[in-house]
């Protein structure tokens, strides 16, 4: 669907260079990287604001490097909405077809499907000062929506709301992408990134490090700059139940844990980091809920300390002190007990 | 009382200060009003010329406004969005008319539209006389007053945020259709603004005009007139008129743009 290829731009003292990265039909796409590594001048290239110095953008195999903005058929949506403040929410959604000149009927029709799949059907007749975060970025989406694009680009489109409308955008973004949208999206929040992603781009000093399932990024950080970045190393896709106490039940493929969450029951990713894993020669040797037997895969010298990585079925990394992996004599093949406090597991809803 | 005796006494000075700049403006204004008498007022708002003379003012400023608005709001645009070689010296030209002296003003526009230049000679052979007609009148307003609508126009376009279009532009909407419905709207109150201040500043223009068309007279002419032919007892009743119509227009007009702007907000 979306092909780029060695895309550069030089900025001033930046420099985003040989950005190469596909987005198959129907996938998400997320680009994650920290304030200043060149996602928004991406963004940027890709819709044709601001020309590349060199590579190709391919959309449908058709080249559109040096395509004008208004041709390319790629629906962007702004970290601030921009929002058109003089149009109402109506006048802001039809924008896009009646610049196209699709007809009053048509047009309209567009406005009250894109209003009903987004929520903002009620504020149609309000003014985009009117609305809430939430809302303007709902709002923001139906028009990016109903130009009709190929591609749908989101430049930070969650990182201005708060909590409650964080998760509510979310789950219309995972809405979207079931119904076959296809997306690029860019945030420097990696709980965003693995709740939305079928495939995760991490961005470093203007260029992509590493491209992967979300399972994978987490696992297998290509570089220490994406370890330390996603922090998360252990990942886990599953469903919240209903537990004892105050406890929820996680029952994961492979792994099922113990979570002190308040988090409803439903489809969800459990994420443990790998400081919070301790590693025991014996079972109950810690007050830790979750106990998970396993082989040491493997033990790695990382900045500080070591990583082993547990193979229980899935594979578990903990974060080790030298003195520790020394005392244990820890090895590959060993038998050894991961130990997981119940609170240390985070929900994430999927 | 006490608030005033709070303030510092730096602002106090400047408040004084500003009193005086203040009654600068005021005090000739309200003097000539005072000095004239209503029979006078009267008799002189019945004049066909001075009646006749406030209405070609007003009209051959609106259409210097309206003609040179058509070019100069899209060339606004143009300064406020792109940069191109030379832009800071054609933002100096734009605001060549206000520094120079308005006579000279007039001597300059004569050698391009006096009969027998280029563009008076074409004009001529579509049937339009400059010299001493109120095409000439218009030119001469426009060219002393264009740059209070460039000026505004651009500031204008320029606090429209550039995402706007942007974000328009990635809707599939073509650059005028982005012109015309998004930077347009947004910065009519600052273009508003400017067609005003060019009005405002046409009218009350006197030197250019005096040197292109002394005839047909416009109002500030006609003052000049009365003020050298019959003394300031006939001047005075035609300026106070004059005023009281301009300021009238500026008040409603005003009004308009300021309803205009809650009606959209």
């Amino acid at each position: 669907m979306l092909a780029v290829e060695g895309l550069s731009k030089r900025l001033g003292d930046f420099s985003m260079h040989d950005v190469t990265f596909d987005v198959g039909s129907g996938e998400y796409f997320v680009l994650l990287g920290a304030s200043g590594t060149g996602k928004t001048v991406l963004i940027e290239t890709l819709t044709g604001i601001i020309p590349p110095d060199a590579g190709r953008v391919s959309l449908r195999g058709r080249d559109i490097t040096r395509e004008r903005v208004q041709r390319r058929s790629l629906g962007v949506v702004f970290q601030d909405q921009a929002l058109f403040p003089h149009l109402s929410v109506r006048g802001n959604i039809a924008y896009g077809p009646s610049s196209r000149r699709e007809g009053r009927m048509r047009t309209a029709k567009a406005v009250e499907r894109l209003a009903g799949e987004t929520g903002t059907l009620h504020l149609l007749d309000r003014r985009p000062k009117t609305l809430s975060g939430g809302e303007a970025q709902r709002v923001a989406l139906a028009r990016a929506l109903a130009a009709g694009p190929d591609c749908l680009l989101l430049d930070e489109p969650l990182s201005s709301l708060d909590t409650g409308a964080r998760g509510e955008l979310r789950a219309l973004l995972r809405r979207l992408n079931i119904g076959g949208a296809t997306v690029v999206h860019v945030t420097h929040d990696y709980e965003e990134a693995v709740s939305l992603a079928t495939k995760i781009g991490v961005m470093e000093g203007g260029t992509i490090v590493q491209i992967d399932t979300p399972e994978r990024i987490l696992m297998h950080p290509r570089s220490e700059f994406v370890a330390r970045f996603v922090g998360i190393r252990n990942m886990y896709r599953g469903r919240l139940e209903r537990g004892e106490g105050d406890t929820s039940r996680f029952i994961g493929r492979g792994i099922d844990l113990d979570v002190l969450t308040d988090a409803p029951p439903g489809p969800c990713i459990a994420l443990v980091r790998s400081e919070d894993v301790t590693i025991g020669l014996e079972h109950g040797a810690t007050s830790a809920r979750n106990v998970i037997a396993g082989t040491v895969a493997d033990v790695l010298p990382v900045r500080l300390g070591f990583e082993a990585t547990i193979d229980a079925g899935v594979e578990i990394a903990a974060h080790l002190a030298g003195e520790s992996v020394f005392r244990m004599g820890l090895r590959r093949g060993m038998r050894v007990y991961a130990s997981i406090k119940a609170s240390a597991v985070r929900v994430i809803q999927a | 009382m006490s608030r005033l005796l709070d303030m510092e006494p730096m602002h106090l000075v400047f408040a004084a200060l500003g009193g005086l700049v203040l009654l600068f403006i005021i005090a000739p204004l309200v003097g000539m009003v005072l000095a004239t008498g209503g029979g006078d007022l009267a008799k002189t708002a019945a004049d066909p010329a001075v009646t006749s003379s406030i209405t070609l003012t007003l009209l051959t400023s609106m259409g210097a406004t309206l003609v040179l608005a058509v070019a100069s709001v899209p060339f606004a645009w143009l300064l406020a969005r792109r940069t191109f070689p030379l832009k800071a010296l054609v933002n100096g030209i734009i605001d060549v008319p206000i520094v120079i002296p308005h006579s000279a003003a007039g001597i300059a526009l004569l050698g391009v539209i006096a009969p027998g230049t280029l563009v008076g000679g074409a004009a001529e052979r579509l049937g339009i006389g400059f010299v001493g007609g109120p095409a000439g009148i218009m030119a001469a307003m426009a060219f002393v007053s264009v740059p209070f609508l460039v000026n505004a126009a651009r500031d204008g376009f320029a606090a429209v945020p550039v995402r706007l279009e942007q974000t328009a532009l990635a809707l599939g909407a073509s650059p005028l259709r982005v012109f015309v419905t998004i930077s347009l709207p947004l910065a009519w109150r600052s273009i508003l603004s400017g067609l005003i201040l060019m009005w405002a500043r046409g009218m009350s223009e006197f030197g250019a005009v005096l040197i292109v068309a002394y005839h047909p007279m416009i109002t500030p002419v006609l003052i000049y007139e009365r003020f050298g032919a019959f003394g300031l007892k006939y001047a005075r009743p035609v300026s106070v008129i004059f005023i009281g119509v301009c300021l009238a227009l500026f008040v409603i007009l005003r009004l308009v743009a300021g309803e205009k702007r809650h009606a959209r907000g």
